[in-house]
């Protein structure tokens, strides 16, 4: 795959991925709460659209023409409150009050508290939903912004996912972009032994592509494809773009990628300070 | 005052689907969400009238709910429909968390609630519905008693900012409100004046409270019928009144006696003013398909049933 990116453009990306790993990592060793490894997982997507793809501007957080994002997997709340920091807007220190008391910043995005947040979500299966109403709001209304969300792999498994997926088609949603963060992990999962515990869903893309969508899979912590995947999807036209982006559950750091045990488990200080050193290191 | 029970039966589905049609048509952000129960609901009128305002959204409950969260963020105003069954035991995580919570201007139609649903059913029958949505934080939950109240709740919910569940039903009804009935946010409507006993009621269960008062007027016993249009916020204040002037109340509801009307009232009057009190629902039971006039008997809330309960709670007194 041929680069899209500046050598600038790409260090810029690498270096806030590896800002929002490092923010993740201590919010939730901060709140001694909240989840980790689906945050890990969805930051560069989550970068790629904060930082190179969406229309938005943080001075103007409800701007009726931005472009609309939705975190359908709603537990990587802390990753896109990291992201939504770091594009200022809110401070960063505001990421230590994160799960606290009357915190806009709280476990599951609440769109009424926090600017920059376009729909509540938690409850899995809901978010891809309202991004179809959004996306089917734009064309209703014949305005030009575009409707992106995400969803989990896990999350995959809620039969609402699908009734999106067929509403979509059905209105010709190509201003609809839906990145699938498919780290093949869930809390506990499926499996035979504790440590292999892969969701069952092999090939999402057959999946997807025989429910009409247009599919694009991609390494989902490579910029250059997450970008050229983004660039794609803007010239399809009347149909739902789906993003599969490969990813690692935990990624960047060594000891949480792969692996179920840590999709909400807290870093003691030991765990704490090794995986900052491991995020450093890989600048 | 005293409310005559009208000869003149008009079903709710035809003020809905005349009042919809004209929502449509009037406000460039109304649209209609449709659970392919359209030709059921009787929302089709806008589908053969103005089908650029109707969305299809399929035999899919949740979906829709979230897909008209998503739309109210673009300006629209949309307008689910579906039976009230699958609206408040499907679809009720996706209206608590994307309806609810944020308080999105979603406008959510129950047709065919409480027990009498042209031989459906109890997987068609809706007798949780008002315990189901009162208990949600943001929602105002609305039950016309005739096909004028429909269309009045219907204009109110219109004008409201926020979520709103209205409960109808399927079959017509006497009419009871003159065409300038004013309806109110929280306010009940005394249609009959009575000293010994008032019985409290909503929706469909409100006519046949005053048929029961109309024989017990003739038997001696002075009723006075409140009818209660909004559960959720409650009118207190008439509850109270009520309970200071004739000293015992009856709750009349085409709803189990779980979670309901009935429990609303009694939430009040144990607050405020306890005194005697007898609930008239469906009893904490499963029911079944059947003709009108026998499930109303089985399930005991005929006329008589209402009756009989006023007789009853005067014991109390």
């Amino acid at each position: 795959m041929s680069n899209l990116l500046s050598e600038e453009k790409l260090q810029l990306l690498n270096e806030k991925s590896i800002e929002s790993r490092k923010l993740v990592v201590h919010t939730v060793h901060h709140a001694g709460a909240g989840h980790i490894g689906g945050p890990m997982s969805a930051v560069d997507v989550l970068v790629n659209l904060y930082f190179n793809e969406l229309n938005v501007n943080p001075e103007d957080a409800r701007a009726e023409n931005r472009d609309r994002f939705v975190l359908s997997k709603g537990h990587s709340a802390v990753a896109l409150y990291t992201v939504l920091a770091i594009k200022g807007y809110f401070p960063i220190k505001e990421l230590d009050t994160f799960d606290s008391m009357d915190s806009r910043l709280q476990a599951h995005p609440d769109m009424n508290i926090l600017p920059g947040l376009d729909m509540s979500t938690g409850s899995l299966g809901q978010g891809i939903s309202a991004a179809v109403g959004m996306a089917l709001g734009a064309k209703l209304k014949n305005k030009d912004f575009r409707t992106y969300c995400m969803i989990g792999d896990g999350e995959s498994q809620e039969g609402q996912v699908w009734e999106a997926a067929d509403v979509a088609v059905k209105y010709g949603l190509d201003n609809l972009v839906v990145i699938l963060d498919n780290n093949k992990l869930q809390q506990f999962g499926w499996g035979e032994s504790f440590d292999e515990r892969e969701v069952p869903v092999t090939n999402p893309c057959e999946r997807w592509q025989a429910f009409g969508w247009n599919v694009i899979e991609i390494d989902g912590h490579n910029h250059n494809e997450i970008t050229k995947a983004f660039n794609a999807a803007r010239t399809v036209s009347g149909k739902p773009t789906i993003i599969v982006a490969n990813t690692v559950k935990g990624k960047g750091v060594s000891f949480m990628e792969n692996t179920h045990r840590w999709h909400s488990r807290v870093p003691t200080d030991e765990e704490f300070d090794h995986a900052v050193q491991e995020l450093e290191a890989g600048v | 005052m005293k409310t005559l029970l009208s000869d003149k039966k008009v079903s709710m589905r035809d003020a809905l689907s005349e009042t919809i049609l004209k929502f449509t048509q009037e406000d460039e952000n109304v649209y209609v969400l449709d659970g392919d129960l359209a030709t059921s609901t009787k929302i089709d009128i806008v589908a053969n009238e103005n089908p650029k305002k109707f969305l299809q959204m399929g035999i899919a409950e949740q979906n829709m709910m979230s897909v008209a969260a998503g739309l109210t963020t673009t300006g629209i105003q949309p307008w689910t429909f579906t039976f009230a069954a699958f609206l408040a035991k499907r679809a009720i995580d996706q209206i608590q968390v994307q309806i609810a919570q944020p308080k999105l201007n979603v406008k959510m139609v129950g047709g065919y609630s409480g027990l009498l649903t042209g031989l459906t059913g109890k997987t068609h029958q809706a007798l949780e519905d008002i315990a189901i949505f009162r208990s949600l934080a943001n929602m105002v939950v609305l039950a016309p008693a005739d096909a004028t109240e429909v269309k009045k709740v219907m204009e109110f919910a219109r004008s409201y900012d926020g979520p709103v569940y209205i409960r109808l039903a399927r079959d017509a009804y006497p009419i009871l409100f003159p065409n300038d009935y004013n309806f109110k946010l929280g306010k009940a409507v005394t249609l009959n004046e009575g000293t010994d006993v008032t019985i409290i009621s909503t929706g469909t269960q409100t006519s046949r409270s005053l048929e029961a008062a109309e024989k017990l007027e003739a038997e001696g016993v002075s009723v006075a019928v409140v009818h209660m249009p909004s559960i959720k916020p409650i009118d207190k204040e008439a509850i109270i009144k009520a309970a200071e002037t004739t000293g015992a109340i009856v709750t009349a509801e085409e709803h189990s006696i779980i979670g309901g009307l009935g429990s609303a009232v009694a939430e009040v009057l144990v607050e405020e003013k306890p005194v005697p009190m007898l609930r008239v629902g469906v009893k904490d039971r499963n029911s079944e398909s059947g003709p009108n006039e026998q499930m109303l008997e089985k399930y005991e809330i005929s006329p008589n049933h209402v009756a009989q309960a006023v007789k009853d709670v005067l014991k109390k007194k």
